[in-house]
């Protein structure tokens, strides 16, 4: 596999292209609602209609207007980019006909909508556009050029160098320099090194990641592979979560296709350089998003965390340097090396740069993944993206970072996005999960659903982390049950910088965060919920 | 005189060659242990193969697999219950998994989860004395666009209201 052979699958691809594409979304929200019999009955419908050599049906990956799902696109159109919504099965002769300038009532998506005209799509720019399951549709769309450049082009060193100048951070939540952990990796002494690709999207509210698996699988795989070159690794893990079926198959595929085109394996470019890639698949631990102990779970044990450090870049999987990135930050490598670290470093804010995906839902009119620059004040995000709460409701908080986030009150809407003014708010910015709530959500219920989350999912190493999410679970009971006094809610946020403060791992530490940030906004929804100490009702009887 | 002796507890590698002799799901097992190699890193990955065959893990599986990849039963053991997919106890002939992620909670998962909880007299966990419903509970199944979405028989619906739900359980009746 040489250039050259990169650009004959894409032109000979661009040559096999029809005079109509109708793009149907097969990605796992629209999957739910019968997209692949959609796809089917188009398929026939095309042939029934004789239109086989001007259309062309093809399988794409996520659009992102999930939330109006299931969506077929339309290209080569009079109106490119035509979008319909929630398609189905029996809309297929409709949607055909429409091609031939034939009546359709279906509803249309309006393309200049803030909801796409705001976005900036950078590792979801193929999402929605090209197969997920065809290796030659991703290098039509300019796919693998920025490996076979790192390869033949650039040093290891010169490859770390543009990823530090990009300035790009870690998309896991963390926001650490991707390119001082490169070069952490690289300087590690060892023969042996590692990749490891962070798929265990375990967010409640957060499918960022496994809309970019299931849309664009092999701009994740050219990003681990250069990374790979840049470290001086031969192997790597990608660990995805068992509840990702569609991803785990797509991935797969991927691997074996990348693997028969000489673009993974060994002499890559017919260069001396071998990468392989094994898929590793969770099985239901929200700790393994922590990475020391998805590296425990790489190696097939409990997903318990160690404490840091040493850390993974110098001592991680089998005792080997290891890089460890989110699925996301391998998904802006390939970009970067294409346009270069400056305009990568041109987008964002002085301390954020480029995008960033959200997955935006809870009481909102738009549900849908978004990719916008970062530093967009929430607000552009949650009313004229989102269109506000739905049923004239009012929005109350936006919660982000998942169980280690906070609610960021309506009031702060104008705030930017962007690591460290979330933090400021006592939020993150997560892995990209924005959960909206309306003026019905109840804000103490949240805290205490968050609360038995992580108290569930502790993996039970470290004390703090695993009592103290108990105690502070009953405590919210007790509160929510209108039976806590003053001296209970103080006892609360005494246990909250306890937990914070001695848990071992990220899991324990943030635990508190959802309490701490709805008590700094919304402390009057458990003042209003306290009994005064006079009345206090008798202890509960002693827990079992 | 030996045959005066109580007869001895056959040993792990007898009672597990008799169990492939008995049950053509080891062997398939046995041949994806092979895929790996035998690797101990392999385990997590073959106790969902495992999982896939078997429906449940129970605990002349996991003897097999600690056999099979040389790794002390407790190891094993200790895996399968520390990771919430893999399940020790047989499901029912259905199952019905409420998503309890943010997105779909914010939106009313809870009370589709107590209508389901409400008509079948089970907890989330629990199986119908009958054998016929498992019900479970997810932490997120990445579906937040089209919350608050359900998982019937591995079948994920979006949109899920609790007449809805119940409607669902009507048909496996």
């Amino acid at each position: 596999m040489q250039l050259d052979d990169l650009q004959t699958i894409a032109e000979k691809h661009q040559a096999s292209r029809k005079k109509f594409c109708l793009r149907t979304c097969m990605s796992a929200g629209c999957m739910s609602s019968q997209a692949d019999v959609i796809k089917k009955n188009l398929e026939s419908e095309v042939k029934t209609q004789g239109l086989e050599a001007d259309v062309e049906v093809r399988r794409v990956g996520c659009m992102g207007f999930c939330g109006q799902g299931p969506l077929v696109g339309v290209d080569g159109h009079a109106q490119d980019g035509e979008l319909f919504e929630h398609v189905k099965p029996e809309d297929a002769p409709a949607v055909v006909r429409s091609l031939t300038g034939g009546e359709c009532a279906l509803e249309r998506g309006d393309p200049h909508h803030p909801f796409f005209a705001k976005q900036l799509r950078i590792v979801r720019a193929n999402g929605g556009i090209i197969d997920p399951e065809r290796i030659e549709d991703y290098i039509a769309a300019g796919g693998y050029v920025a490996l076979h450049n790192a390869l033949t082009e650039l040093t290891p060193a010169q490859v770390i160098e543009q990823i530090t100048r990009s300035g790009l951070r870690g998309r896991g939540g963390a926001g650490f320099p991707t390119g001082l952990k490169w070069s952490t990796v690289a300087k590690s002494p060892g023969a042996k090194k590692y990749i490891v690709c962070n798929g265990d999207e375990g967010d409640p509210g957060a499918f960022m990641d496994r809309s970019i698996l299931e849309s664009d699988p092999h701009l994740v795989l050219e990003g681990m592979a250069i990374a790979a070159h840049a470290v001086g690794a031969d192997q790597g893990f990608l660990y995805v979560r068992a509840e990702y079926p569609l991803a785990i198959s797509r991935l797969n595929l991927a691997i074996k296709q990348a693997k028969a085109l000489g673009l993974l394996g060994g002499a890559i470019f017919e260069s001396p350089f071998t990468f392989n890639i094994d898929i590793r698949i969770g099985a239901g631990a929200f700790v393994c998003g922590e990475e020391t102990a998805l590296m425990a779970s790489v190696e097939g044990k409990r997903g318990t965390p160690r404490p840091r450090p040493p850390f993974p870049a110098e001592s991680g999987l089998w005792g080997c340097p290891t890089l460890i990135n989110n699925v996301e930050t391998f998904a802006n490598i390939a970009p970067i090396l294409n346009r270069g670290a400056d305009w990568y470093a041109s987008l964002g804010t002085e301390k954020s740069k480029g995008t960033k995906v959200f997955a935006l839902t809870g009481k909102i009119q738009n549900n849908g993944l978004i990719e916008v620059p970062m530093g967009i004040p929430l607000r552009q995000i949650v009313e004229e993206m989102g269109g506000g709460a739905p049923d004239g409701g009012s929005i109350k908080a936006v919660q982000t970072g998942g169980p280690s986030g906070g609610c960021i009150p309506a009031q702060h809407l104008d705030t930017p996005v962007d690591y460290e003014s979330l933090v400021k708010l006592g939020s993150i910015m997560g892995s990209g999960g924005m959960v909206v709530m309306d003026d019905k959500t109840n804000m103490v219920e949240i805290a205490k659903f968050y609360m038995e989350f992580c108290m569930d999912e502790s993996c039970g190493k470290c004390i703090p982390c695993r009592t103290g999410t108990v105690q502070m679970f009953r405590l919210l009971e007790k509160i929510t049950a209108r039976q806590a006094t003053a001296a209970d809610l103080a006892k609360l946020e005494e246990l909250c910088d306890m937990v914070r403060a001695t848990s071992l791992c990220g899991l324990g530490q943030t635990a508190p965060n959802p309490v701490l940030s709805t008590l700094r906004f919304f402390r009057h929804e458990y003042e209003e919920l306290l009994q005064s100490d006079a009345h206090a009702a008798p202890p509960p009887a002693t827990p079992a | 005189m030996n045959t005066t002796l109580a007869p001895s507890k056959p040993s792990a590698a007898t009672r597990v060659s008799r169990q492939i002799a008995g049950d053509k799901r080891f062997k398939i097992l046995e041949v994806h242990i092979k895929k790996f190699q035998h690797r101990q890193d392999a385990l997590i990955e073959v106790l969902h193969k495992a999982q896939e065959l078997f429906g449940y893990l129970d605990d002349d599986v996991l003897r097999f697999v600690a056999w099979q990849l040389k790794l002390p039963a407790s190891r094993v053991y200790g895996v399968a219950t520390f990771y919430h997919f893999f399940t020790l106890k047989p499901q029912g002939q259905h199952t019905c998994v409420v998503c309890l992620g943010t997105a779909c909670y914010v939106k009313g998962a809870d009370k589709i989860l107590a209508a389901v909880q409400e008509r079948t007299h089970i907890a989330a966990g629990e199986t119908t004395p009958d054998n016929k419903l498992s019900l479970l509970t997810a932490r997120c199944i990445g579906a937040c666009g089209i919350a608050p979405a359900v998982v019937y028989d591995g079948k994920v619906a979006p949109k899920q209201t609790p007449a809805e739900a119940l409607r669902h359980l009507n048909e496996w009746n």
